[in-house]
């Protein structure tokens, strides 16, 4: 996974609430077996019209000053609905490795983490002001070491994060290999214990 | 309060955890994983792709459902990508020696309808699947909860997964449901309460004297929409419906285990003294049927209601969002639900596609019509349901009212195979989403429970089923 420590760019506003994952990848691409090269899919209704042959000018992400922008500010509960990891991948795909909103899906911002994408949680009014920046054109900076967003006047936003995502996207570690490596004893002695105590469940093996 | 009461979730939170790493969070143990065909592709690759194996194949189970036709089945999966991606899975499944129901397989159906009618879902495990509505398996007192793709590598690959723990929440529901009105309207107008975010963070269990009179297609109906007020996770405590319902399932421990097993399971309640960090109260015998106006689940109003007035609504935000979703849906502020018309009618989904569903649907249908300008699907959950239902002479009644008998799937709740409304068109529908497009581009969405739905088919617009005799 590509470490994420901290970049500076355009940000796309998409200030709307409850942008959900199927508005992040229609369903219908989920026919797709492979994670990569979605990007040409990511919001489909809202960035073509005739089934994809011409682009929407309104949408952010077809304005000259948005293409390409690494960063997103987005609305409340960005990325509910549901679990698919392919609205991560196609954001990914797009070049797209933060998105800053005041709320996320839950499913979605863990799906995050495991791209190499940061999700940055701020407040309502910091998001607002953020959005406001971003629609300037504004370049804003998100640091992850030190948890902080940095706007171009020099204002500061730090962001809270889990110490164990932080750390594993700092330094772009497979959680599995992690995992194994740390916990896989654990994992042994834990189901070795439930073999004996709740035996039903290893009926299986 | 005593410092060891414990709610349900804590519970099962802690027969679980591997190691405490810190900051709230665990390494979970994950007992079981179901699989479909649209969201494991990609993990069975990466697991290739590090040369692992799958650690414990028993503690998993795949079936077909997003991609599958829902008719012609004795004929090749028309769309080709469709067709790949179903033998996908079944490749993947065999090759690892995980049990695949594929598409020709009697046990088929939908992973939240087949979990539990396998007995594969079980009290007091954890169970995840890489599918939002994983929490309807918290019917059964388990700890369920959708996950995405490369966790269900993870699981595939260490049985664990890294979680953070979540705030205990009880939604306690009093009184009893009134006639007309079921557990979907139940779990919509918790959702509306609640709102589409709202209970995010939190695991919510549900509780009191509605819940426990629920059989267990309506608990899983519960539980199912849960993640439609932002929660992962959605649980009832197990009790003898619970114990009746699985006793004998094909996965269900046997004889002595089996007794163990069940002595285990009658400890999984909330402790009396136990504390949530949130409580909300719903009176059940206040509830009207509910129906969806917008495009978002807490968009909800009872079906008495009037779409809302932009111009009474103080917050900008706010406003904006209902005109949005007025716009979308086709509909003028200030418009009773009873007065839209609809063009399409779906029974189906993990929602609400189990037998108990069918049958309420028929009740309505049974020697009515459907609307002449309606398409009416019913949709069954699993392979299995249908033929119980034909078994039943359920198909006969959906047939000659002029809805179109299918095979199982999940079909217009996701729009994935050819099932699919044109732009414009608007459904009554029993699934659990309405978001813009869920059911095609520019379709309209408004759910609604099966007897409702049914209802709606035969009026040809959407209708209290309370006031058909
Ligand atoms: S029926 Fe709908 S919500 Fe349920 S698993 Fe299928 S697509 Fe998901």
């Amino acid at each position: 996974m590509e470490p994420f420590v901290r970049i500076a760019s355009i940000a796309a506003p998409l200030p709307e609430r409850d942008i959900d994952t199927d508005i992040i990848f229609p369903a219908r691409y989920l026919l797709l077996t492979s994670k990569t090269g979605l990007g040409q899919y990511a919001f489909f209704e809202r960035r073509y019209e005739d089934g994809g042959k011409t682009e929407k000018a309104d949408f952010p992400l077809n304005q000259p000053v948005f293409r390409g922008a690494r960063l997103i500010v987005a609305g409340s509960n960005f990325g509910c609905g549901s679990s698919r990891e392919h609205a991560v991948w196609a954001l990914a795909d797009l070049g797209v490795r933060c998105v800053i909103a005041d709320s996320f899906g839950d499913i979605f911002y863990s799906n995050c983490f495991k791209n190499g994408l940061l999700p940055v949680v701020v407040t309502p009014d910091q998001c607002a002001d953020l959005t406001v920046r971003a629609a300037a054109g504004e370049r804003l900076e998100v640091d992850l070491e030190r948890q902080e967003v940095r706007t171009a006047d020099g204002g500061v936003i730090a962001f809270p994060v889990d110490g164990w995502r932080r750390e594993a996207l700092l330094n772009g570690w497979d959680e599995i290999a992690t995992i194994l490596r740390t916990r896989g004893q654990a994992i042994a002695a834990f189901e070795a214990a439930q073999r004996t105590r709740f035996a039903w469940l290893h009926a299986d093996t | 309060m005593s410092a060891s009461a414990r709610t349900l979730y804590d519970k099962l939170w802690e027969d679980h955890l591997v190691a405490d790493e810190g900051d709230g969070v665990g390494l979970l143990y994950i007992d079981r994983q179901i699989l479909h065909e649209v969201s494991s592709p990609v993990a069975f690759a990466g697991l290739e792709a590090r040369g692992a194996s799958v650690r414990r194949p028993g503690a998993q189970l795949a079936t077909i459902d997003h991609a599958i036709p829902t008719k012609d089945r004795d004929r090749p999966v028309a769309d080709p990508l469709a067709r790949s991606q179903i033998a996908l899975l079944e490749a993947n499944a065999t090759a690892h020696g995980i049990t695949v129901y594929g598409a020709a397989s009697p046990r088929q159906g939908i992973v939240h309808v087949v979990g539990p009618e396998q007995g594969f879902t079980q009290p007091g495990m954890t169970l995840v699947c890489g599918d939002s509505h994983t929490a309807t398996h918290g019917a059964f007192g388990a700890l369920a909860f959708g996950v995405g793709t490369s966790e269900i590598e993870c699981v595939l690959a260490t049985q664990t997964l890294r979680q953070s723990r979540s705030r205990n929440m009880a939604l306690k529901v009093a009184g009893a449901l009134g006639p007309g009105v079921s557990a979907k309207d139940l779990t919509m107008a918790s959702v509306g309460l609640i709102g589409a975010g709202g209970a995010s963070g939190y695991a919510i269990e549900y509780m009191g004297p509605a819940v426990s009179a629920l059989s267990m297609a309506g608990r899983m109906t519960l539980c199912n929409m849960t993640i439609e007020a932002g929660s992962r996770i959605g649980m009832v405590a197990p009790d003898e419906t619970t114990f009746a319902f699985l006793e004998g399932r094909p996965f269900a421990p046997k004889g002595r285990l089996w007794d163990e097993a069940v002595a285990y399971w009658r400890t999984l309640s909330s402790d009396a003294d136990a504390t949530f960090d949130w409580v909300l109260e719903i009176d059940a015998g206040a509830l009207a049927p509910q129906v969806t106006w917008g495009t978002s689940p807490d968009l909800v109003l009872p079906v008495t209601g009037r779409t809302p007035d932009p111009d009474g609504i103080a917050s900008e935000a706010e406003r904006e969002g209902v005109l949005k979703s007025l716009a979308y849906m086709g509909l003028a502020p200030d418009t009773a639900l009873q007065d839209i018309a609809i063009d399409y009618a779906f029974i189906g989904s993990c929602t609400n596609s189990r037998l108990e569903d069918l049958r309420a649907a028929a009740e309505i249908v049974a020697g009515r019509r459907v609307a002449p300008h309606v398409t009416a699907l019913v949709v069954p959950g699993s392979s299995m349901i249908k033929r119980q239902a034909e078994a039943e002479g359920l198909d006969l009644i959906f047939r000659q009212a002029g809805f179109e008998w299918r095979d199982a799937g999940c079909s217009l709740c996701v729009a994935m195979n050819n099932d699919r409304l044109a732009p414009g068109q608007r459904s009554a529908s029993t699934s659990n989403r309405n978001f813009e497009g869920r059911q095609g581009p520019g379709a309209r969405t408004h759910l609604m429970s099966p007897a409702m739905v049914a209802a709606a088919a035969v009026a040809g617009h959407i209708v209290d089923v309370r006031e058909i005799d």
